[in-house]
């Protein structure tokens, strides 16, 4: 571990990687030796719906930065099978042109998880952090309305989409584009492009930082969604165009993505973003704490009994729950 | 969760690429789909793959296998290239194996260059899915 530390062999820290991946005690042992070295990469998530173009974006994108003297790595998330656990990651069929450039590219599975990354994704993004990347840019499974997680990962927020994927009902709808820091509309050069990039505008502008406009008046934003307006300081979200394959748009999106760094760093929403990230992840890991806990102490043929009474409608849920958190309590009571 | 490759909870992570020019990548699809569905990780990375991809991407993604296609007859001048590299980035404990069109001839070529296995046309997925599990070395 201590290779990894700010620099080191590839080999080393993609051993780390695998290790972090597959073991929760090599996760906490890799995260305690590191964790003084990180936060000091900016981390950017790319999320949106399969075929918006994510990988070829990502791909550009990173040759971009790169150009600019950015040290970058790439994470890329795919699905697992929920039938055989086995996966296909081909995320770096698009990526082949950054061979050779430096920057780290390294495929995940999403085992399991179904917010867009895998359980462990936060955690090789730290190891990377440590290892000395500027940028490390995550790419999601490919997401359909809620799979928001990635806002909880990055600091920067992407949502890629593509012209006809939908009627304008589809850009009001919860979910996804709130989370985007910057929305892009990728294979502008395809008819709908403009009516895309236009119902997104209309969608923003619909948002917290300008309330409802209905026939011209000022609808009042509800006050949580005007809290929330005023406590990113009015970070306007851009809609950019662009068409991956071409080139084309991808140095004013990667001004975008600086800009919205520097806006961070400018309104200490960079802390309260580490903060309420660092907040999450304790939850997370509490819970499992708690969920091994609770396994160590009621026995499984006990847990399955209680299953089959509530499957078999003899025992509503809640009661169930209620008996099974009286034996976790019991546990603690005979150890004092 | 486990470190361990011999226990049923560890994901293998194999390689499927086709170096060189032809564009016939059905055998390697076919393949890569076979090794998903028998629960392994397989990192798919398509056509045209220079020596130098290959390697980059087998380190970077730290995997416990490759697999690779050649059916343009190129496999005498890839696959030493290919070795070589794989001595250069300290990678020869991973090993390899190739589909595709090999002559029964150049089967030993192969081998000697540190080839772990070559399966032709007719090879079955199960044969080439076991063998695949079987070469995987022990982490430590």
């Amino acid at each position: 571990m201590q290779q990894v530390r700010d620099g080191g062999s590839l080999r080393s820290l993609a051993r780390l990687i695998t290790a972090v991946e597959n073991s929760e005690t090599s996760a906490a042992t890799a995260v305690a030796g590191l964790y003084d070295c990180t936060g000091r990469a900016h981390v950017v998530g790319i999320t949106g719906p399969p075929g918006a173009g994510k990988s070829s974006l990502v791909t550009v994108l990173a040759q971009e930065l790169h150009g600019r003297g950015v040290r970058v790595a790439i994470v890329a998330v795919d699905p697992s099978s929920p039938f055989t656990g086995g996966a296909l990651l081909g995320d770096r069929v698009r990526m082949r042109d950054l061979t050779g450039t430096g920057i780290f590219i390294r495929s995940m599975a999403s085992r399991g998880r179904v917010g867009g990354l895998a359980k462990t994704t936060a955690n090789v993004v730290k190891i990377l952090d440590a290892y000395g990347f500027d940028l490390i840019m995550v790419e999601t499974v490919g997401a359909g309305q809620a799979e928001i997680e990635i806002a909880n990962t990055a600091h920067t927020t992407l949502v890629i989409e593509a012209p006809g994927m939908g009627d304008d009902v589809q850009s009001s709808k919860a979910g996804i584009l709130e989370i985007a820091d910057i929305l892009v509309v990728n294979k502008a050069d395809r008819p709908g492009a403009r009516q895309t990039v236009k119902s997104l505008e209309m969608m923003l502008h619909m948002g917290p930082a300008g309330g409802t406009r209905h026939h011209g008046r000022v609808v009042e934003t509800p006050a949580i969604m005007a809290q929330k307006a005023v406590d990113e300081r009015a970070w306007q979200v851009p809609v950019k165009e662009t068409v991956a394959i071409e080139n084309k748009g991808i140095a004013p999106l990667v001004d975008a993505i600086r800009a919205h760094y520097d806006h961070l760093h400018a309104t200490g929403q960079w802390q309260a973003r580490e903060r309420a990230r660092s907040r999450r992840e304790l939850d997370g890991l509490l819970r499992d704490r708690f969920m091994a806990q609770f396994e160590q102490a009621v026995p499984s043929v006990e847990r399955e009994a209680i299953i089959t009474a509530v499957a078999e409608r003899q025992m509503d849920p809640y009661t169930a729950v209620g008996q099974l958190w009286r034996k976790v309590q019991g546990e603690k009571l005979s150890e004092k | 969760m486990n470190d361990d490759p011999n226990t049923p909870t560890y994901k293998p992570r194999i390689l499927i690429a086709k170096p060189g020019l032809d564009g016939h990548d059905r055998g390697a699809k076919v393949i890569a789909r076979a090794l998903r569905d028998a629960g392994m990780e397989v990192i798919y990375t398509g056509l045209r793959q220079t020596p130098e991809m290959i390697v980059e991407a087998a380190l970077q993604e730290d995997v416990d296998a490759i697999g690779l296609s050649i059916l343009s007859g190129a496999h005498q001048t890839l696959m030493p290239r290919i070795m070589q590299l794989m001595r250069d980035y300290e990678l020869s404990d991973v090993p390899v194996f190739l589909g595709g069109i090999i002559p029964e001839e150049d089967v030993s070529a192969m081998k000697a260059l540190g080839v772990a296995g070559v399966f032709g046309p007719g090879s079955s997925i199960d044969e080439i899915s076991s063998f695949v599990l079987g070469r995987i070395p022990v982490r430590e």
